[in-house]
Formats: C-alpha cells, sequence, structure tokens
C-alpha cells in the first residue's frame, strides 16, 4: 500500500517549517523496545532529541525522553469546579432569586433548603464542563484542528514505524552511526 | 516488558504484526462491502424512511395519531425511550469502567460499542422531542431567558435533569469516541490512496502525527474521561429511573428504581452489543480481534447483570406485599395476573430464566446461542419498560377509568423506524470509521497476540 509515490508526497505536505531549519537526522525503527533502549542511548551521549512519532504510545517513552507529566488532568479539575459553581449560580439565581415557585407545597426558601433537588444538575454541569473543556484544551495545547496539515514528517509513522529526530551535534556520521548501531533500519 | 501469563488466553488470533493490524482495520474501508452489507443497509434504510413518514404524520397532525388515552398517557414513546437510552451504557461501560479496571479485552470492542452508545442516544433523544407535540417549542427545556417574564425551567423536576443528563452523556460520549478515533483517522489518511478519501480523513485526523508529547496528553485526556463518563453513565440512567420513582404511581414509586434500571441497561446494551458485533465479525472478517473470548466475557456480563435484574423483580414483589400498601400490591398483581400477564411472562422469561443458560461454557462459547440471547434479551428489555410503565398506568387510583392501551400503526411505525435509523447509523459507520480502535490494540499485540505469545512460551522466556 505504501508506494514511494504516495510516500513522497506525503512527505512534502507533511514537513513543518520551524523543525527544517535545525540540523538533524530522521531515523525510523520497526520495533518500540528498540526504540526505546535506543532512546536511552543517543540521550546518553549528549544529543538532543527533538521528537518520537509513533503509531500508538509507547508506554515509558515519556520518562525515557524526559518529558515533564502533562497537567490536563489538574486543568479539567479546574473545569469541573467552574461548572459546578456555574450550576449553583444559576440554580440560586432562577430558582431563589428570580422566580420562586412553590412546587408541591415545598417553597423555595432558600437554596441550602432545595439543594438536594439540584444535585443532579450540579453534578453533570461539572461533568460537561470538565469532559469539554478539557477535550478543547487538549486540542488546542496540541495544535489539533480540522485541515491542520498532518504533523508526521513519514507517513509510515501511523502504521508500523517509529521515527526519532535528533539534533545534529558535532559529526554527522557518528549520530549516523550511533544511530544504526542501537537499531535503526532507515535514515534520512 | 511485554509478558502476560500463557494462561491467559491471546486476545487477537493469528499471526500478525503491527502493519497487519493496520491492513484489517482498514479493508472494510478501503474495499466494496459484500453483498450482506447491501441487504442489510436497504432493509435499515426502508424502515428508516417508514418512520421518518410516521414521525412527520405525527408532527403534522399531533400525539392523537399515537394509542395514547387519559389513563395511559404515557406508553410505547417512553418505553423506547427508556430502551434506547439503556443500550447505549454498554457502549460507556466497556470504554469507560473497563479502562479504569485495565481489561484490555475491550480494547477490539470499545469502538463499535461507543458508536452504539451515540447511534441508541440519538434514537432515543427523539422521542421526548416528538412527545412535546410542538417539537419547534423544544428549546423551551434549555434554561434561556425568554420574552415570557421571568419563566425559568423548573430545576426541582426529573424531567429537566433528563435533558441535562442526556445532553451531557451524548456530547461526553461524542468527544470520548471522537478523540480516540483521531490516531486512528490519521491511520487511515496516511494509508489512503484515492485524493478524495485523503482529503476526508485529512480533515477528520485533526493532522494528528503521533507526537511523544501529545500521546502522553492522550493517555491523560482518555483516563481522565473515563473517569469522568463513569459516574456519568450511572447518573443517566439513575436519572431515567427517577422520572419514575419520584412519581406518586404504585409500580413506580420505588427507591431501588436507581440500581435496578443501571443493571438493566446494562444488561440491554451487552445484548445489543453481542447482535452487533456477531454480524459485523462475521460481515467484515474480524473473527480474528473480536474472538469467542470476547463473546465469552460478554456473556458473563449478561449472565451476571441479568440475575441482577432478577433479583430486582422479586424484591420489588416483596416489597410490595411487605408495604401492606394496598395499591401497592394490586400494582404487581395487577402486572403478573392482570390483562397484560403475558408482557410480565415475557419479560421475566427473557430477561430472568433466559441469561441463566449462560453458566453452561458450551452454550455461552456458542456464536448462534448468543446470537439468539442477545436478540430474547432485548425483546425482555423492551417488555420490562412496558410493563412498568403501561401496567402501572392502565389501571389507576378511579376504575372507572381503568382502560387498556393498544398502539396504532403509528406507533409501531416510529419504532421501527428508530431500529431502521439506529442500523442505518451502524452501517455507514461501519464502512467509513476505523472499527477497533487499532492504536490502542497494538499496544497489547506484544502481549497478547496469539503468535507473540507461543513464541513466549517457545523460548522459555519467564
Amino acid at each position: 500500500m505504501d508506494t514511494t509515490n504516495t510516500q513522497t508526497e506525503a512527505q512534502e505536505a507533511h514537513v513543518e517549517e520551524p523543525v527544517k531549519e535545525i540540523p538533524m537526522v530522521r531515523a525510523l525503527f520497526d520495533d518500540d523496545d528498540v526504540l526505546l533502549k535506543s532512546v536511552a542511548a543517543i540521550r546518553e551521549k549528549g544529543y538532543k532529541i527533538q521528537e518520537v512519532f509513533s503509531p500508538f504510545p509507547v508506554h515509558g517513552l515519556d520518562h525515557a525522553l524526559g518529558l515533564k507529566g502533562t497537567r490536563i488532568a489538574i486543568a479539567a479539575f479546574m473545569y469541573g469546579l467552574l461548572g459546578l459553581s456555574t450550576a449553583i449560580t444559576m440554580t440560586y439565581y432562577m430558582m431563589i432569586v428570580d422566580w420562586p415557585m412553590n412546587i408541591g407545597g415545598k417553597p423555595s426558601m432558600s437554596w441550602g433548603e432545595n439543594m438536594p433537588a439540584f444535585v443532579p444538575i450540579m453534578f453533570e454541569l461539572t461533568v460537561f464542563f470538565a469532559a469539554h473543556l478539557m477535550v478543547w484544551t487538549f486540542f488546542i495545547r496540541n495544535g489539533l484542528y480540522p485541515g491542520r496539515k498532518a504533523m508526521n514528517p513519514d507517513p509510515r509513522t501511523t502504521d508500523d514505524m517509529f521515527m526519532m529526530e535528533v539534533e545534529v551535534l558535532g559529526d554527522r556520521e557518528d549520530l549516523e552511526g550511533l544511530l544504526k548501531e542501537t537499531g535503526a533500519v532507515e535514515l534520512q | 516488558m511485554h509478558y502476560e501469563s500463557p494462561i491467559r488466553e491471546p486476545l487477537i488470533l493469528g499471526e500478525k504484526n503491527y502493519h497487519d493490524v493496520s491492513i484489517e482495520v482498514a479493508r472494510p474501508i478501503e474495499t466494496s462491502p459484500p453483498r450482506s452489507w447491501w441487504i442489510a443497509f436497504s432493509i435499515s434504510l426502508l424502515l428508516f424512511l417508514w418512520g421518518i413518514g410516521n414521525i412527520l404524520y405525527t408532527i403534522g397532525t399531533g400525539i392523537g395519531t399515537w394509542g395514547l388515552n387519559k389513563t395511559v398517557g404515557w406508553a410505547w414513546d417512553i418505553t423506547n425511550f427508556v430502551w434506547w437510552v439503556g443500550i447505549g451504557h454498554a457502549g460507556t461501560l466497556i470504554s469507560a469502567i473497563l479502562l479504569l479496571f485495565r481489561q484490555k479485552w475491550r480494547m477490539s470492542i470499545n469502538r463499535s460499542a461507543e458508536a452504539m452508545t451515540i447511534f441508541s442516544v440519538i434514537q432515543a433523544a427523539l422521542f421526548p422531542g416528538i412527545h412535546m407535540g410542538r417539537i419547534w417549542l423544544a428549546y423551551f427545556v434549555f434554561p434561556i431567558p425568554n420574552s415570557f417574564g421571568s419563566l425559568w425551567v423548573n430545576f426541582n423536576s426529573p424531567l429537566l435533569w433528563d435533558v441535562f443528563a442526556i445532553s451531557t452523556y451524548f456530547s461526553v460520549s461524542l468527544v470520548f469516541w471522537y478523540v480516540g478515533l483521531i490516531p486512528d483517522f490519521a491511520m487511515l489518511r496516511d494509508r489512503a490512496i484515492k485524493p478524495i478519501q485523503k482529503h476526508v480523513y485529512g480533515i477528520l485526523s485533526f493532522g494528528w502525527g503521533g507526537k511523544a508529547k501529545h500521546w502522553q496528553r492522550f493517555e491523560e485526556v482518555s483516563l481522565v474521561l473515563a473517569g469522568l463518563a463513569t459516574p456519568l453513565v450511572l447518573s443517566v440512567h439513575t436519572i431515567v429511573s427517577m422520572d419514575f420513582a419520584t412519581s406518586v404511581i404504585p409500580g413506580w414509586h420505588t427507591t431501588i428504581f436507581p440500581p435496578y434500571f443501571v443493571a438493566g441497561a446494562i444488561f440491554s446494551g451487552f445484548a445489543m452489543v453481542q447482535t452487533l458485533l456477531i454480524i459485523m465479525r462475521k460481515m467484515f472478517k474480524m473473527e480474528h480481534y473480536i474472538t469467542i473470548q470476547h463473546i465469552e466475557m460478554m456473556n458473563i456480563v449478561i449472565m451476571l447483570t441479568g440475575s441482577i435484574v432478577g433479583v430486582a423483580y422479586i424484591t420489588e414483589l416483596f416489597i410490595a406485599w411487605y408495604s401492606g400498601v394496598e395499591y401497592e400490591q394490586y400494582a404487581f398483581l395487577n402486572r403478573a395476573t392482570g390483562p397484560y400477564w403475558w408482557a410480565y411472562w415475557s419479560m421475566m422469561t427473557c430477561n430472568v430464566f433466559s441469561p441463566q443458560f449462560m453458566w453452561f461454557k458450551k452454550l455461552r462459547t456458542s456464536i448462534m446461542f448468543t446470537f439468539i440471547i442477545s436478540i430474547v434479551v432485548n425483546i425482555g428489555m423492551w417488555f420490562e419498560r412496558f410493563v412498568i410503565i403501561v401496567t402501572s398506568l392502565h389501571r389507576d387510583y378511579l376504575p372507572s377509568s381503568w382502560t387498556m392501551f393498544s398502539p396504532t400503526f403509528v406507533d409501531i411505525g416510529i419504532y421501527l423506524g428508530t431500529i431502521g435509523f439506529f442500523f442505518v447509523l451502524f452501517l455507514l459507520y461501519a464502512r467509513t470509521f476505523p472499527v477497533i480502535a487499532q492504536a490502542e490494540l497494538k499496544t497489547i499485540l506484544k502481549s497478547s497476540g496469539e503468535s507473540q505469545k507461543e513464541h513466549h512460551t517457545e523460548d522459555g522466556h519467564h
């Protein structure tokens, strides 16, 4: 399926401008375990790994690359609190302040007394805000949007190949040798 | 590193590498569908069109076209609503709750189960919409400022809680599904040769490239969404049950409704997943991914939840007797021995008796038997809602207004129409979407693939 023709085409369409200016080597791997070992070896030698593209989440890769943990769960918690306060404000304003109603002989005296009836709304809005705003954050932080050009330089990295982009420090051939030695199957 | 005990059955059969997984997941999209797909699609489309006709007739003429009367004011419409919402629950259970429990067998089935959730919630949402009569005023269910002064929605009403619960459930399920789809759309985009396919999957994949940081966030987002969806799915059917439980109708006014409804929802949802997946794995040759083991696991869930539902039915009967309330006692006596006895005993047979066959390994690993039981269970769960709704209403406090309910062709037409609509959506999905979460599945290929597992054992690793 991956003919050379579609590959080069896709590569042209894929390349991202700022990355191109730094001299770097793109190494392709065909196995996630080999990739992990290579990442460790490359970093040990003091090279800087720009990016790794993989078809699926490789466990332990974020640690091997020294990535910081993501704070998106904290953001989701904040969004949840926002949803909860929205629900409280809304029920308070609409049911207690603006138009208090006597429903089933249970007049709306204070928000506290009516609160049990509002629990479902409070819960649903907490979830609604947390989930949707977190996903929006995920899209914005990753720069994902409909119509965005594919970020991976090689289309095989969504199938069965793993690509490491390493910045060239010193001799290019040393780096290429090291990558080959640690299991890269193709260099670009 | 990729070790899994040899006692565990492989989840992916055959000799496969990562590339094979891509090819096989993309195959239904890249090849023309089998004849069986066209037959199923044509029948579904006809039912759907018939349903649209009946819905338009209802909207144009009014709710009087249904079989409702002044005693039985709720019947098939709400039965169908609860039935469809319930079916949706299995999808969230598989994708969220089984993710939190780290059950790897969810990975081959979660995509389709979530698709089923979304498509069935669409069917469910239709019914309250058309039951309003004046559907063009449907926006009144939302708390929006309006021209009638400060008239707000009633936040004390379970019907309004339902509006919030169903909207949240639908939209959160949709984004959960979509976030998971993005890497798979990217795989299809990078494989596509035809320019239109490449373009469409390019837009759908949002430019995903599988960067390390993005995967890290992706996994965190999936986990948090699962954590949010788990209480959400439980809350949805809890709130649906409160539509009944907070009223003062004998047979509805019971505190066991929330857990009883949630168990029933999971029960019917898993049955629907079985119906769909047994057809899909055959139609698109997915037998290596959706294995007998997957079917067996789901049958065990059906057996468990079916038994919970059975316990709930018996508890209801006991509490009705124990309450000492004459009306409550009569409501249940009338269900079992009144004019709707056949509905009650169909429910009992389909929901309590039939899942007990799953205690036998031979039966729960038989595809034909599973398929039959999955349909029987959904018939039973439809009857459960019909029994709860219609038999509780048709003989109310005033014997002079006792009556029976019989559906008109419009009631039947709309119900069949939603079944058609559901299958139209599912069959289109099965041809255009990656039906298996391939990116996620590739992470377990080394530990749970059949040939990889054999390799481990032969080499004497561990």
